[in-house]
């Protein structure tokens, strides 16, 4: 069943150019983010808000450049499924924190820092 | 260096084998059993038929078969369980408490729960999958057929381990869903817990892989023309719940994974103390267990929009709102899950969040409930066993998901939770809808994979006993529910006044014993008769694909692709040969035919199939190995097991030998065979 | 109306093909559902990662610049297997080859600084077993650094296809899965750097 001598699959595969692109921009966004935090260039949300911002845009660019995602022919079921997918963590995993947040505020007074530390305060 | 017995055993030891007489009893039947069926196959000489045939196939309809065989082999053990259950509760009152002692009866309910839910319904589910969607869908395979194997072996082993843990040591007492802190280490340090977890984890691998599978062979494997609004509504059903498989599994596979690690690294996910969260697990095995439910569903509606409209002689009322109700119901199930612990803690304004989905869900429902009823308004009915099947289901689950629009009002759920309320809602989703599903499929298929019908009039009684048998035995428990009875108890004092409720649920179940009884029988004298009952291709005239082949199909199912252009294309090509027909002989009387082409005619082409192999078996088998040494903490032999999977997958996925072509002229022999059998019929 | 058809089965390079997209899309759909399984870690890891008991937290523990070398060199790691894919579609068997093996070391490099990075938690005194932030990272991470090893593995055996078999369709097929995972567990890997390391130190 094997054909050594003429394999031409139409595969997902970059360029040299797409490849460059998606690596060296990663490094940048990797280096920035490090250094917001190592030279605590900003604080408390700003700080979250921009290292998140600088990963989710990393990941865009590994997902378009190194996955070659939306670069299928239709139907894209690649993209469509991984949309799925975002859908699905972003409820599971803010739902969960949103009813483990809720659970932790009915908690009795005395209970509420157990888990940090290992003392009753009452 | 001197081994010790623990370093080679574990905590494996003689104890492991002393059991009650309840127990003792079960294992020897088990005994018996696998004794008989060995006997009978070197009596019928059959080890190569059961290696080539069976253990070694990847032919989906083989697959299929053994799903469900094993399935209902499962439901068989878990009706056992029920009865037991049935019996302790009737006689544990007052001064007596019952011949079952606590422990036991917890493993019983919690051994019921997890095989009817993992192996009866997961088993049902892929079963019927394996059986019917390649057929509707016009393709001869699924997309990955060795990973189709695979599945159902790691499926079997799962089985197979909840079964061991009925000889060899106990099984959890924890619940279908084993809720730590119960379940951790501190409370339950025992082999209980990790048989329980060891056999739903593999399992669960199994249904993650097939829920890859069938999604990939419904988007890619579809013939020419079946775009997907003219697929059949099994099919649609399938596709949903495979979605529901792939992204809520792995859910599973990480909770229990990390009850896992506290169990054996001593980590502290969900310990009590250390930082550890029980209430994670819940909002976790929830999160999967919800659209779980959903799962094992939605195959049943598909089933039920098939038999309605085959039995109805009409085309299904209202596809498109059938489509979108099933799109909303996956969507909708995956924002429901807190419904399952209104109870625990969580504030009002979260409550009222998941009970406003909850009852969103019930819209769509009742959209399809509707329209299958719309389907048989004006049709020309007949009431087969499927369609009784389908009336039971109506009737149960219905009244069944009433209840549940009850209790998704957090303020009544308070009330109700972990009632015996919510146990017989539950059951009336699962009775109602999956068995019954179940059993109006099998009703409806059975005589297309096997060649014959089984005995109608044993069946038709089987249903009678099945839904006044439910009737009797969960009615009872919807009142004591509401009066206040907790579940999963072994004793209830009769000044509850409730035991009367309690004899009436336990000559339910022993109704329900009959009927299952007679279903067994239904078998046992359909095979003995079945040469009296040979059916064609079509025996119901039916709609779609499935039905177009003969019965029971080739292995290769179609000999040529099919090309369709509408829904229901096999009704509708019987409609035009018919008319055909009518325009020649106008007078003549007409019943449907197959097979108007004269096989000798046709020019046949070679047919790309894929190999049998045993590769799924030998890695079922090192699963086996695996979850059976993590038990024991066998190291040495969890790492054997370990290795097996690993270097039998890299063996089979460098295996580049794994198809062939059947030549032509044997796809004409067996065309030819099959035209004849068919004039006989 | 069904119709037959008659489809061209002896046409291997047809059914090649139609065996690549089924098995990417299948690959693909298992990667997805592995972002499931991450995310629910990552789910646990933000609701646990504050439960110390007492104990050290991330900002006591984490040591940024050792994370950032790990960062970089996955990423260079990712960027390698990259050019062995576009290698491989090329025909390019011993580009294949050293592409690979630079990401295969590149690899092993970022799990031994993981693992020294593990030991060193565990010698002196935060494993595990010392609280459920602890169990939650060691967890998360250690999912990871397992997948990286079946990764390293999969590499090895892929070279060993390349190399007996050359660059047929089906070991192009396995390459490209295998591109597939690798891609993936970098990507993961950025979000563990974020919001494991770089928000747990500040």
């Amino acid at each position: 069943m094997e054909n050594n001598s003429h394999v031409s699959l139409e595969t997902h595969h970059g360029t040299m150019k797409s490849y460059l692109i998606g690596f060296s921009f990663s490094i940048l966004l990797t280096l920035l983010a490090y250094f917001i935090v190592s030279e605590h260039l900003f604080t408390g949300w700003f700080l979250i808000g921009s290292i998140t911002l600088l990963c989710v845009v990393q990941v865009t660019l590994q997902l378009i450049f190194f996955l070659h995602l939306g670069d299928e022919t239709r139907p894209r079921w690649n993209l469509i499924s991984f949309f799925f997918m975002l859908g699905v963590i972003v409820i599971l995993v803010l739902g969960s924190l949103w009813i483990i947040e809720n659970l932790n505020e009915r908690m009795m007074p005395e209970m509420k820092n157990l888990d940090k530390n290992h003392e009753l305060r009452s | 260096m001197s081994m010790r017995m623990d370093d080679i055993f574990g905590r494996l030891n003689l104890d492991a084998f002393k059991h009650d007489a309840i127990e003792n009893g079960a294992g020897v039947s088990m005994a018996v059993t696998g004794i008989v069926l060995v006997a009978l196959l070197f009596y019928y000489r059959g080890w190569r038929w059961l290696w080539t045939e069976w253990l070694t196939a990847v032919d989906p309809k083989k697959i299929g078969m053994m799903y469900i065989v094993l399935a209902t082999t499962m439901l068989f053990k878990g009706l056992v369980d029920a009865s037991m259950m049935r019996a302790q509760q009737l006689l544990s009152v007052d001064d007596s408490f019952g011949y079952l002692t606590s422990d036991h009866f917890q493993q019983i309910f919690s051994a019921h729960g997890t095989t009817m839910i993992f192996f009866v319904g997961m088993g049902v589910v892929f079963g019927l999958l394996n059986l019917i969607v390649p057929l509707q869908i016009g393709a001869r395979d699924v997309a990955f057929p060795f990973l189709n194997s695979m599945s159902f072996w790691l499926f079997a082993v799962g089985a197979i381990l909840v079964n061991v843990s009925l000889v060899i040591g106990k099984f959890s007492a924890a619940g279908w869903l084993a809720y730590p802190p119960l379940s951790g280490l501190e409370y339950n340090p025992g082999v209980g817990i990790d048989y329980w977890i060891w056999s739903v984890q593999i399992a669960g691998v199994g249904s993650l892989l097939s829920g890859i599978n069938f999604l990939v062979t419904i988007l890619k494997m579809r013939c020419p023309g079946m775009t997907f609004m003219k697929m059949p509504l099994f099919t649609w059903s399938a596709l949903n719940s495979m979605i529901l498989v792939i992204f809520a599994f792995p859910i599973l596979t990480v909770t229990l994974a990390l009850l896992t690690l506290d169990r054996y690294l001593g980590m502290h996910f969900f310990t009590p103390d250390f930082g550890g969260n029980p209430m994670m697990y819940i909002n976790l095995i929830w999160a999967w267990g919800h659209p779980e439910v959903y799962i094992l569903i939605l195959p049943a509606f598909g089933i039920f929009s098939e038999v309605v409209a085959t039995f109805s002689h009409k085309r299904l009322f209202g596809y498109t709102s059938m489509v979108w109700a099933l799109a909303s119901i996956t969507f909708l199930s995956f924002i429901v899950w807190l419904h399952h612990f209104f109870t625990m803690g969580a504030g009002p304004n979260v409550n009222a969040f998941f009970g406003i989905m909850t009852m969103l869900i019930g819209i769509p429902t009742g959209v399809k409930v509707f329209n299958w009823l719309f389907t048989m308004f004006r049709g020309r009915i007949y009431f087969s066993r499927a369609m009784l099947w389908f009336l039971g289901f109506i009737v149960i689950f219905t009244t069944g998901g009433m209840t549940g629009m009850l209790m998704s009002m957090p303020a009544a759920d308070f009330q109700l939770h972990n009632s015996l309320f919510l146990i017989a809602h539950f059951h009336s989703m699962v009775i109602g809808g999956v068995l019954f599903g179940l059993f109006s499929g099998l009703a409806y298929w059975f005589p297309k994979f096997i060649g014959f019908k089984l005995n109608e009039t044993l069946g038709r009684y089987a249903f009678w006993c099945w839904i006044v048998g439910f009737f009797f035995a969960f009615m009872p428990l919807y009142a004591a529910g509401l009066m206040g009875a907790t579940r999963r108890l072994d004793h209830y004092e009769s000044s509850t006044g409730w035991h009367p409720l309690f004899i009436t649920a336990a000559i339910g179940v022993a109704i329900i014993i009959c009927g299952a009884s007679l279903q067994v029988l239904q078998v046992i004298i359909g095979v003995r008769q079945r040469n009296k009952n040979r059916v064609p291709g079509d025996p119901w005239n039916a709609r779609t694909l499935e039905w177009s082949v003969p019965s029971p199909p080739p292995f290769y199912n179609f000999a040529f692709i099919p090309k369709v252009n509408e829904i229901d294309p096999f009704w509708e090509q019987k409609q035009r040969e018919i008319a055909e027909k009518d325009k020649h002989h106008p007078h003549a009387h007409h019943h449907h035919e197959q097979h108007h082409h004269d096989p000798h005619k046709i020019h046949y082409s070679d047919i790309h199939l894929p190999k049998n192999t045993p590769m799924g078996m030998y890695i079922g088998a090192f699963a086996f190995i695996f979850g059976f040494a993590m038990v024991w903490y066998m190291w040495w032999l969890a790492i054997v097991g370990l290795l097996g999977i690993v270097i039998c997958a890299i063996i089979r996925l460098s295996d580049d030998d794994v198809d062939y072509y059947l030549p032509a002229a044997e796809v004409e022999k067996i065309e030819i065979e099959l035209a004849m059998r068919q004039k006989h019929l | 109306m069904i119709t037959p058809t008659i489809t061209q089965e002896h046409d291997s390079h047809h059914i090649e093909q139609e065996v690549y997209n089924k098995t990417f899309l299948g690959f693909w759909l298992y990667v997805m559902t592995d972002c499931v399984l991450f995310s629910t870690l990552f789910a646990v890891y933000a609701v646990l990662h504050n439960n110390t008991f007492g104990g050290p937290s991330a900002h006591d523990l984490f040591h940024l610049p050792f994370a950032l070398v790990e960062t970089l060199i996955l990423l260079t790691s990712s960027f390698t297997c990259g050019l062995g894919l576009m290698a491989a579609f090329r025909q390019e068997k011993r580009k294949v080859i050293g592409f690979f093996t630079l990401t295969f070391l590149l690899g092993i490099s970022f799990l031994s600084m993981e693992l020294h990075e593990f030991k060193g938690l565990v010698d002196e005194g935060n494993s595990w077993e010392r609280s459920a932030f602890l169990s939650s990272f060691f967890t998360l991470v250690g999912t990871h650094g397992l997948h990286i090893t079946f990764g390293l593995l999969w590499i090895l055996v892929m070279m060993g296809h390349v190399l007996l078999r050359g660059l047929t369709s089906s070991t192009l097929r396995r390459l490209m899965c295998l591109g597939l995972f690798w891609h993936f567990l970098d990507v993961v890997w950025v979000f563990i750097f974020t919001f494991v390391y770089l928000i747990g130190v500040k």
